[in-house]
């Protein structure tokens, strides 16, 4: 109990380091101003939203060769978390873009195939609904889960090779390209603040689904006596 | 049926379990079948009947326990026949376009004649070339015994098999058990209550709520084995 | 008895049901001809822009017209449940969806190659001397489009709302196909037209990643 607590607070704790770090410490971007600022958060989620749907593709193989629950629980708590994530990378790239080019939504590779990335996992949540015992729905959400994994690189790279024939305006420029040194502490502290701040999410997560269980387990056994 | 050189096949449940979210179908299940025996599984619905049989026909695995065959390789599927309450048969084909396509995926000798000779001794030999979503559901189960005879397999399955048949096709399907039995398959079927079937097994197991709870070959009698399985 | 026999036999058996009936067919035709008519009220088929929307709309057209397609394919599997009788069957599963992907990629070809007349009369675009670089682009495309397809069909059949689930399970994962086939059929149908290798890259290697994928899991697939 105490280690949960104690990574909660480490996560709400870098996270509004990282945050403070962002906005006070780190540089001012020359071209685009504060606004520039958005991207410690906008790239950070990115690369944690990706971070969760790996670990929860790994869960989702386990438990097609294991056929442990415990697996099933990692893989859901894995696609809710890197939802969240995602959803934030979609809601800050048009609070960027908005003030930068005057439109929402410019279609830009990373942003679209984020996009997509994100209609999977909500299927996934969605298929699992749809499925009432528990051991087909781990099994069958944990394979549709897979598909979508390794569609994901295909996605990406698709999309941009499209937008290299169609030009169009790129969200917030590579995130590595030119960080000045200042950038670079801050946005790798931010990408770490995010990874903990996920890793609390999927393991409170986890413990709620297993909980779940675990009552599910008594329910039967009183059922039964 | 069963040639000399083909070993007859026996099973062996082992604490099996088979588990539907908070619902056990099968719990810790034990059950040894020797080769060439013809047993009668008798048990109220939900008793795990039909579970049991799908498990044994490798169409399902258990959730715990093993399941392991004797008289065939090791990883092998025994390649059962299985005749379940669905007829396992393409409506918009005929008898026979059936038999044909399923002897083909088997890799059934000679398909054509085996077809022929199978429609005939299952009494469709004049039905053969209508389609099958025509036929009662008699014929149906005719059929469905058709497919599951056409790789003349060593252990057969069959689940409630008398299931909505009239007198005249109980009675072939009686006769034709007996044939099977006496040619040393190994059998299993699923009964609601003891009837004309029944009598043909030599050994017969009661399952209530997933287990086996008496059995013939411990000491129960065939009666009480039965009248206890309800209507 | 072996996986390609198997498959054949599968294959063939898919095959004569459909020309039997010829209900996937047509009402797959008809959809995809419905579905471009209703698109060409949206914008002006007849300017320069169509070449560029135009390939694209069809492309759209194939791909909602597959979601509805390939839900009978485990579907009337379970009508008097024939599937469990392949498995029995069957020495190798893969065999159940190497022959329902290349039965479903076949259909959806032949729809492609007959609507394709007419979808050049409609938006006035010529593809002579193109033709094997976009039969190679529908094959592929179709081809991808039935991996995938086939393998949620499977997934869909288990689960309810089932008619609607597949369209949402399965477009997001074809977002590539639609991309890279676009691509490669609106530069050849360009006025100057050539062959974009990169997309028909990204095809094949869609349709080697999913039957892949479908060749190590589709054993789970069919599990009861």
């Amino acid at each position: 109990m105490t280690k949960r607590v104690l990574l909660g607070a480490a996560a709400v704790l870098l996270v509004m380091a990282a945050a403070y770090a962002a906005f006070f410490v780190a540089p001012e971007e020359r071209t685009m101003g504060v606004l520039q600022r958005i991207f410690y958060f906008h790239v950070s989620c990115a690369w944690a939203g990706l971070t969760a749907f790996s670990v929860g593709f790994l869960g989702n193989l386990l438990y097609v060769w294991k056929r442990k629950e415990k697996y099933d629980w990692l893989g859901v708590s894995c696609a809710e978390v890197g939802l969240v994530f995602t959803t934030i990378v979609l809601i800050s790239g048009p609070i960027w873009a908005k003030p930068a080019w005057g439109i929402y939504w410019t279609w830009d590779a990373r942003l679209t195939s984020t996009f997509i990335l994100w209609l999977l996992y909500i299927s996934y949540l969605l298929l699992r609904t749809l499925i009432e015992e528990p051991d087909r729905r781990a099994l069958l959400s944990a394979l549709f889960g897979i598909f979508a994994f390794i569609d994901v690189p295909i996605v990406f790279g698709a999309i941009r090779w499209w937008r290299t024939q169609h030009p169009a305006p790129v969200i917030m420029g590579g995130p590595n390209s030119g960080l000045a040194p200042g950038m670079r502490e801050t946005f790798f502290f931010a990408v770490f603040a995010m990874h903990i701040l996920m890793w609390f999410l999927i393991a409170e997560r986890y413990s709620l689904e297993k909980m779940r269980g675990d009552v599910e387990l008594l329910r039967q056994e009183a059922d039964e006596t | 049926m069963v040639s000399a050189a083909e070993p007859s096949i026996g099973l062996r449940f082992e604490n099996v379990d088979k588990r539907y979210g908070a619902v056990y179908a099968l719990r810790n299940l034990t059950l040894a079948i020797a080769p060439g025996e013809c047993v009668a599984l008798a048990g109220r619905n939900g008793s795990g009947k039909t579970t049991l049989l799908r498990i044994a026909a490798c169409l399902m695995r258990p959730t715990r326990g093993t399941l392991s065959f004797s008289g065939v390789a090791e990883n092998q599927n025994p390649r059962a026949g299985f005749v379940a309450h669905a007829s396992m048969v393409y409506g918009e084909l005929t008898a026979k376009e059936n038999l044909l396509f399923f002897a083909k995926l088997l890799g059934v000798a000679n398909r054509q004649q085996r077809v022929d000779n199978l429609l005939r001794e299952v009494g469709l030999g004049e039905r053969k070339d209508s389609l099958v979503r025509t036929f009662s559901r008699g014929m149906r189960q005719r059929v469905a015994i058709a497919r599951a005879l056409l790789a003349d397999p060593s252990l057969l399955l069959f689940d409630e098999p008398a299931t909505g048949l009239d007198s005249e096709a109980t009675m072939w399907l009686t006769g034709h058990l007996a044939k099977l039995r006496d040619s040393g398959c190994t059998i299993l079927l699923s009964l609601h209550g003891e009837s004309e079937i029944a009598r043909l097994a030599t050994r017969a197991v009661r399952l209530d709520t997933g287990s086996a709870v008496a059995d013939t070959r411990s000491g129960a009698t065939f009666q009480s084995v039965f009248s206890m399985a309800g209507g | 008895m072996g996986l390609l026999s198997n498959t054949a036999a599968l294959l063939g058996k898919e095959v004569r049901t459909e020309f039997r009936s010829r209900e996937l067919l047509s009402t797959t035709m008809v959809f995809v001809l419905i579905v471009v008519v209703l698109f060409s009220f949206t914008f002006d088929p007849t300017t320069n822009e169509s070449h560029r929307f135009g390939p694209g709309l069809l492309w759209l057209a194939f791909l909602f017209a597959a979601s509805l397609m390939l839900q009978p394919c485990f579907l009337r599997e379970q009508v008097n449940d024939t599937l469990s009788a392949l498995r029995l069957a069957v020495s190798d599963p893969f065999a159940i969806f190497l022959a329902k992907l290349g039965a479903n990629t076949l259909f959806l070809l032949m729809t492609e190659v007959l609507m394709l007349p007419v979808f050049a009369a409609f938006f006035n675009v010529s593809f002579r001397g193109q033709l094997p670089g976009i039969l190679l682009t529908f094959f592929l495309g179709s081809l991808g489009i039935s991996v995938a397809g086939t393998a949620l069909a499977a997934i869909s059949a288990q689960a309810r709302m089932r008619e609607l689930l597949l369209p949402l399970l399965l477009l997001p994962l074809l977002a590539p196909i639609l991309v890279a086939s676009t691509e490669v059929t609106v530069s050849l149908m360009a006025p100057e037209p050539f062959m974009q290798w990169k997309g028909i890259g990204f095809l094949t290697v869609f349709d080697v990643v999913f039957l892949t994928a479908l060749w190590l899991f589709g054993e789970y697939l069919l599990e009861e």
